[in-house]
């Protein structure tokens, strides 16, 4: 993997007071990043939630309470945006893998006039992320009826370039002897695909999982552009409309904590597949 | 005509036969050939299709679309369009919201990408070593990444909260007078800079500490036997190892600057007075707030354009760099 395993000092940076000096800012750095979460935790376990001076305090309150949450989950349909989010999620992902395996290998492993050219055409949807396009989308959603809908949410993802070409050259490495091998046993394209690649490709189909899941989680500006029902708000959406609602109250402590459900998922799987996540966002660079 | 027996009994008309029979395998060869590889075009197609498919309703036809549109005006929607010529174009150009727009995304683009690259290098540099203390100071840089922009937006609204947001109660007491964050004109535009600074350095980071992994200890040795002070070093060796690093993480945060807008939603709706209005949020306001697709349509030509200026010119480098890291 990629970020690795130097833990010897390198010879060339012992005894030097500028790497220290770094470290120290370092050190400070993460303290500043680290702030807004923290006040995050903090906010959302305090009892005053309705303003006032010490709302901004990052030190912990003796008497941590969960009315907070309660009044968030209260607030907003939280339990419906949460099943939105998983649905979208889910569904894009699905499609995904499968259109990406198929593509992935058609690029990696046949020869077909064209083919450069049509690769060019895939790699077009990197520089023409569907956000750009929110308009034309919009009107395309709509005139094959699927506007407000989820599944007009997870249409524009069913292809993905970012994860054709990660398909591609996860294939390209995999020895041509063992398809062959298949070949001669008379299995069909789809076959071995299934029985030669997919099992092969398995860390590569993952670290996929994890960025388009994040990308999905996290998305925003297209599913507001589509969902008009309130009920078929996924996460990022309904928690935009709920912070609109709290800030006017000045009910910092229940944004917190509306906030908090919103990012727990992602970064609780992140804490406890730290490496996976990192690594697979290195390889992700285009999304 | 001769008898097949016939031709055989001269030596020159076996050569001649063989060459027949050659040119027969070669053309059977042939067809056999031109009839696999037209199989296995059928068969690419077939495992494209899927793909090509989405690809074609949303992303080849609103491309065709936004063109489209982008030379028409309707006058109020439903009602058939008229063929416009550049009017849209002129309008937007006109508008001085989009002239704003533009200009604020382009502050935007320099304020966000120099300082994130920066900070992302030094956090690289920094925690090169993969130490457990590193790992974990790595980890709280990247945090900010797994956490929807929207999300984080909701948390700065309250960090630039007059009077008793986070950065009032911390730092109020260093200033005589802090300035009201997203409610001066001057200012909202710069503090939603540091959000996506803060959002955005961690995820370079990480291609920073890959580039890293392929400078070779062999050139700091030289360079530590040659005498080479820290600050040399950085200039001559780490540097010039991590420019198609560079390059490509340039590309990503440029990209991001043009389609990332969603903390605007929540933190200032492109206010005070426009003064945080960023093209995508324009052409959002033109679609959903005006209902002028026309200008929204020329509006998305030319972000298209700035984006595919951007990566067209970057495109090489951004492939080299791909490809060397898988």
């Amino acid at each position: 993997m990629f970020l690795g395993h130097r833990n010897t000092v390198p010879l060339a940076l012992r005894r030097e007071i500028a790497p220290r000096i770094g470290q120290a800012l370092v050190r400070l750095a993460a303290l500043v990043w680290l702030v807004p979460i923290l006040w995050m935790l903090v906010a959302s376990l305090r009892s005053q939630s309705f303003g006032g001076p010490g709302m901004a305090s990052l030190i912990p309150d003796v008497a941590p309470t969960l009315r907070n949450f309660v009044d968030a989950w209260e607030a907003a349909d939280f339990p419906r945006y949460y099943l939105n989010s998983v649905i979208i999620v889910a569904g894009i992902l699905a499609v995904q893998l499968v259109t990406i395996t198929l593509a992935g290998y058609a690029f990696a492993r046949l020869a077909f006039p064209g083919k450069q050219a049509l690769f060019y055409l895939f790699l077009l949807q990197l520089m023409l992320v569907p956000v750009v396009l929110i308009v034309p989308n919009l009107t395309m959603a709509a005139r094959i009826g699927l506007y407000d809908t989820l599944a007009g949410v997870m249409a524009p993802y069913f292809a993905s370039a970012f994860g054709t070409f990660l398909m591609r050259q996860t294939f390209a490495a995999i020895p041509r002897e063992l398809e062959d091998a298949a070949l001669v046993d008379g299995a069909s394209v789809l076959q071995r695909i299934r029985h030669v690649y997919v099992p092969l490709a398995l860390p590569a189909f993952l670290a996929f999982a994890i960025v388009s899941v994040t990308a999905h989680w996290n998305e925003f500006l297209w599913p507001l552009m589509v969902i008009n029902s309130p009920d078929k708000r996924p996460l990022a959406v309904g928690l935009a409309a709920f912070t609109r609602g709290q800030e006017g109250a000045q009910a910092w402590g229940v944004i917190a904590a509306g906030t908090l459900l919103v990012v727990a998922p992602l970064l609780v799987l992140f804490v406890l597949f730290q490496r996976r996540f990192i690594n697979s966002f290195v390889t992700s660079g285009i999304k | 005509m001769p008898s097949p027996a016939h031709v055989q009994s001269t030596p020159g008309a076996a050569v001649a036969d063989i060459a027949v029979n050659d040119v027969r395998v070669r053309l059977r060869r042939g067809v056999r050939r031109k009839r696999r590889s037209a199989q296995r075009a059928v068969v690419a197609l077939g495992l494209l299709l899927p793909s090509l498919a989405v690809l074609a309703l949303f992303t080849y036809a609103p491309i065709v679309q936004v063109v489209w549109d982008s030379v028409h005006t309707r006058r109020a929607p439903g009602i058939g369009a008229s063929f416009a010529g550049l009017a849209n174009y002129q309008a937007i150009l006109a508008d001085a919201a989009f002239r704003n727009a533009a200009i604020n995304n382009l502050i935007y683009a320099v304020g966000t990408v120099g300082p994130s690259l920066v900070i992302a290098l030094g956090f690289a540099l920094a925690l090169a070593r993969s130490t457990q203390v590193n790992n974990l100071l790595r980890a709280f840089f990247f945090m900010p990444v797994l956490i929807p922009l929207v999300a984080a937006a909701s948390l700065f609204l309250f960090i630039f909260l007059p009077n008793v947001g986070l950065l009032d109660f911390y730092l109020g007491r260093f200033l005589s007078r802090p300035p009201n964050w997203l409610g001066d004109p001057d200012v909202a535009l710069y503090s939603i800079m540091a959000l996506t600074v803060w959002k955005n350095a961690g995820y370079y980071m990480l291609f920073f500490l890959a580039g890293l992994q392929a400078v070779p200890d062999e050139a700091y040795e030289a360079a530590y036997l040659e005498g080479a002070t820290s600050w040399q070093r950085l200039w001559h060796i780490t540097l010039p190892y991590l420019k198609p690093t560079t390059a490509f993480v340039a590309v990503i945060a440029l990209i991001n600057v043009v389609t990332q807008v969603d903390h605007v939603f929540v933190l200032t709706k492109g206010g005070p007075s426009d003064s945080t209005n960023l093209l995508l949020f324009y052409v959002y306001q033109q679609a959903v707030e005006s209902y002028d697709i026309g200008k929204a349509a020329a509006g998305t030509l030319v972000s298209l354009a700035v984006l595919v200026a951007v990566t067209a010119v970057s495109l090489g480098t951004l492939e080299n760099a791909f490809g060397g890291r898988t």
